[in-house]
C-alpha cells in the first residue's frame, strides 16, 4: 500500500515516497526537508526520541498546513508525513516534501510546511538522554492564530 | 453525560493513563472536563494557560460545549519536527 499524503505512521520515513506522493508533471520544483534525531539537544547528550501523536488530529492539521500553503503560494502542493514511536539519532522524523512549478513556491511552501508543523500539529518527542528524559514542550497549539501563521509565512520567504 | 478525555505526552503520564471516561453534567464545556481532570490529578492543573484542546478529532475551545459520547483530548504545548 502506497503512502497517503498526510500521514503518521510508525514505519521509517522514506522521503521519495514522501515526493512520489504528489508526483504532477506540473511540478518543474519539488523542495523536501528531512528532519533528523539529533544527537545533542540543549547540552544533553540524545540517546534516542519517542514520539507520540494524537494522529487523527494530526492528519486534519496537516491537510489544513497544506491548504494555507495552496492559498499563500497558488499551485504549490504538499505531503507531510511524520513518524511516531521510538527513533534513534540520524533518523527521519519528519519529511514535508512541496511541489510547484517554480522553485521560489516550492521552497517557499515547504519551509512554511515544516513552520507549521512545528507550530499546530499534535504531536510531542519525549528525549531520552544521558542521564535522564525530558518532555519538550514547544508551542501552545493554536491553529486559528494568525499571529503564529504570519511568522511562518515570514520565514518561508525569508 | 459520559464523555470520553484523551490525553498525551506529560498530561498522560501525570493521569497515568491515556484514556478516561467521566461523567459530566449535562450542557458542560471542556473547561469543565478540564477542571474534573485537575481536581483529580492536580499536577494538571499547571497546564491551564499552555495546554490546547479538540472536540471529536478538531480543535476546539474550551467553552465548547460537549455532548453525551463526545471526545474530548487535551494537548500539553506541541513538539513535533
Amino acid at each position: 500500500m502506497g503512502l497517503a499524503r498526510f500521514a503518521i505512521t510508525p514505519d521509517p520515513l522514506d522521503p521519495a515516497a514522501v515526493e512520489a506522493v504528489i508526483a504532477d508533471p506540473r511540478h518543474g520544483a519539488v523542495a523536501t526537508f528531512v528532519g533528523r534525531v539529533r544527537a545533542e539537544n540543549q547540552g544533553r547528550s540524545v540517546q534516542w526520541l519517542e514520539y507520540e501523536a494524537y494522529a487523527p488530529l494530526a492528519v486534519s492539521v496537516f491537510e489544513q498546513i497544506a491548504r494555507e500553503a495552496a492559498e499563500q503560494w497558488p499551485g504549490a502542493t504538499l505531503a507531510i508525513a511524520h513518524r511516531i514511536g521510538r527513533l534513534a539519532i540520524g533518523d527521519a522524523s519528519v519529511v514535508v516534501a512541496a511541489g510547484s512549478p517554480h522553485r521560489r513556491e516550492a521552497f517557499a511552501a515547504c519551509r512554511y510546511g515544516i513552520e507549521r508543523v512545528k507550530q499546530i500539529a499534535p504531536v510531542w518527542k519525549h528525549e531520552h538522554f544521558e542521564g535522564g528524559d525530558v518532555w519538550i514542550e514547544g508551542a501552545t497549539a493554536d491553529p486559528a492564530d494568525a499571529a503564529a501563521r504570519e511568522i511562518a509565512v515570514a520565514r518561508a520567504c525569508s | 453525560m459520559l464523555v470520553k478525555i484523551l490525553l498525551f505526552a506529560r498530561l498522560r503520564e501525570i493521569a497515568g493513563r491515556s484514556e478516561l471516561e467521566r461523567e459530566l453534567p449535562d450542557g458542560a464545556t471542556a473547561e469543565a472536563a478540564w477542571v474534573a481532570l485537575a481536581r483529580e490529578f492536580p499536577a494538571v492543573g499547571d497546564y491551564r494557560t499552555t495546554a490546547s484542546c479538540a472536540v471529536n478529532h478538531d480543535y476546539a475551545k474550551f467553552t465548547t460545549a460537549l455532548h453525551d459520547g463526545d471526545e474530548v483530548a487535551f494537548l500539553p504545548p506541541v513538539s513535533g519536527g
